[in-house]
């Protein structure tokens, strides 16, 4: 994308066909999921991938803040993705900015799709996400984290949700993009999976993709959140085991 | 919103129709409503276009300033995309500051606007990394009649292609038309049930179970999309999606090229 004036644009693929990072096109960076960090919230989970750390926090079903916007047939889900300032590079000013607001927006709508909300009429599922450490990616690896966060708070949910983006890079497709792959790329498809269904519940793109080479990113992806999906369920079951020596536990 | 009762009476029966391969203003599920694009609406912006899409009304103005590029892309002019849903548009809006919404419709249609290399930033660059030519498009919510998304990048682009650099204004160079070197179009489509309808009526969109846009430009690229709404699409689904938005994209793009 952002070829306008770039400086210099780094070499993402080496004559052998390796990724900055040594990477296959095929291969996820390193990805460390644990689930029930947090004292006070009622479910939560951090995600350590590659450079990226990521905190997400569930409170609820609880009262609905502000009042006006409690529904009547089913719960209000109230999602925020927020960049801590020290996140990124150059300091990033404090607070939602537009590009944090919209990926709340779609961050909310694809878990509400994973939620039974009309169990919980008049109330807020509320969906906190905490980006510490930013290395491209982080929406889908808040939508990672918050996943294991709701099963954690016990919030009946319909499958658990893997996500991760497919981008072009060299004009090859390649998994789950680093920094540089996303500056200097060619295309970006963030994707978030209900591996159960087999359906996309957040998918953007930007960039530029044949209709082959989309359909061919869209295979890479589903076949990506599927490895994550694992990782999600190992979490879980690390956290609630009746071996892990009476930590956590149901509360 | 209107109250739970008719929303869901109106739910239901959006969703009959659907299975039905019907739809509530007649329509069929992959054709879109008439569409109406008056280029130079108003004369004080440097270019403009009105663009119904059904009942759905976006006015869209350009402004061209002088500006400072980027310290990270000195050699670029500065493309600023904005939406106002004002609350002349529907009773839903209230006024305040930018709501979700309006930030999502700026954000994806500047998406579209920006991948698809619509402008040649370069060639806004006056001196680099001291003067450049800022664009601003801005986006007016006139009327909501659902699918703002794709009457609002219709709106934009019509409105670049018709307008002109005022160099003389601020005397840097001649007046001349602004350079448009691709036409991203955005189709939009929502699932009813198993249906997938293009171009949603505001009820479609009350009552549909996910969005997705998705912007192509006239080479054949996908260069956009934007799945939004609570509600899940199938890889086949989103294929199947992206070869009718390359074909609405055509239509349109025809239809901007042909509008005097």
């Amino acid at each position: 994308m952002g070829s306008v004036g770039a400086k210099e644009v780094p070499v993402l693929l080496d004559e052998h066909g390796k990724r900055i990072d040594g990477r296959g096109l095929h291969d996820l960076r390193p990805l460390k999921i644990e689930a029930g960090v947090l004292q006070r919230a009622t479910g939560s989970a951090f995600v350590e991938w590659g450079e990226n750390k990521v905190m997400a926090a569930v409170y609820g079903p609880r009262e609905v803040h502000p009042r006006h916007m409690q529904q009547n047939t089913k719960a209000v889900v109230q999602c925020r993705y927020n960049m801590a300032s020290f996140s990124v590079d150059e300091r990033k000013r404090p607070g939602l900015d537009r590009r944090s607001q919209e990926i709340s927006k779609v961050i909310g709508e694809a878990l509400e799709s994973v939620l039974f909300v009309e169990e919980y009429p008049k109330t807020s599922i509320g969906i906190y996400i905490e980006v510490l450490q930013a290395n491209a990616g982080t929406r889908c690896a808040g939508l990672v984290a918050a996943s294991v966060a709701l099963a954690d708070a016990g919030i009946p949910m319909s499958d658990l949700v893997p996500a991760v983006a497919v981008g072009k890079i060299d004009g090859k497709l390649a998994l789950d993009l680093r920094k540089e792959e996303d500056n200097y790329g060619e295309a970006d498809v963030p994707m978030a999976l209900v591996p159960r269904s087999g359906r996309l519940i957040l998918l953007q793109m930007e960039g530029h993709m044949t209709r082959d080479e989309l359909k061919t990113s869209l295979d890479m992806g589903v076949k990506g959140c599927e490895k994550i999906y694992e990782i999600q369920k190992a979490a879980l079951r690390n956290r609630y085991s009746l071996g892990n020596n009476g930590e956590g536990g149901a509360q | 919103m209107t109250n739970d009762v008719t929303t869901e009476i109106l739910a239901t029966h959006v969703l009959d129709l659907a299975k039905a391969g019907k739809r509530l203003d007649g329509r069929g599920l992959d054709e879109l409503r008439a569409v109406r694009i008056t280029p130079g609406y108003v004369t004080s912006a440097d270019g403009s276009a009105l663009v119904e899409i059904g009942d759905t009304k976006v006015l869209a103005g350009i402004k061209l300033e002088p500006g400072t590029p980027f310290p990270d892309t000195p050699n670029a002019g500065v493309l600023t995309t904005n939406a106002e849903i004002v609350p002349l548009a529907s009773p839903e809006y209230e006024p305040g500051p930018p709501s979700i919404q309006s930030v999502e419709l700026s954000r994806v249609v500047d998406r579209a606007i920006r991948a698809a290399e619509a402008i040649n930033l370069a060639g806004l660059c006056v001196t680099p990394a001291e003067k450049c030519w800022t664009c601003f498009v801005d986006l007016h919510v006139l009327d909501d009649s659902g699918n703002l998304t794709d009457t609002a990048l219709l709106a934009a682009m019509s409105a670049l292609k018709f307008a002109k650099l005022p160099g003389e204004r601020f005397g840097i160079g001649p007046t001349a038309p602004l350079a448009v070197n691709h036409v991203p179009i955005e189709t939009t489509f929502v699932r009813i049930g198993d249906a997938l309808i293009v171009d949603p009526t505001s009820e479609e969109e009350d009552t549909c179970q996910g969005r997705l846009t998705i912007a192509t430009d006239e080479l054949g690229n996908v260069v956009a999309m934007q799945k939004a709404m609570v509600g899940a699409f199938s890889p086949r689904d989103v294929m199947e999606l992206v070869d009718r938005a390359l074909a609405h994209g055509d239509r349109l793009r025809a239809l901007i090229n042909q509008t005097r």
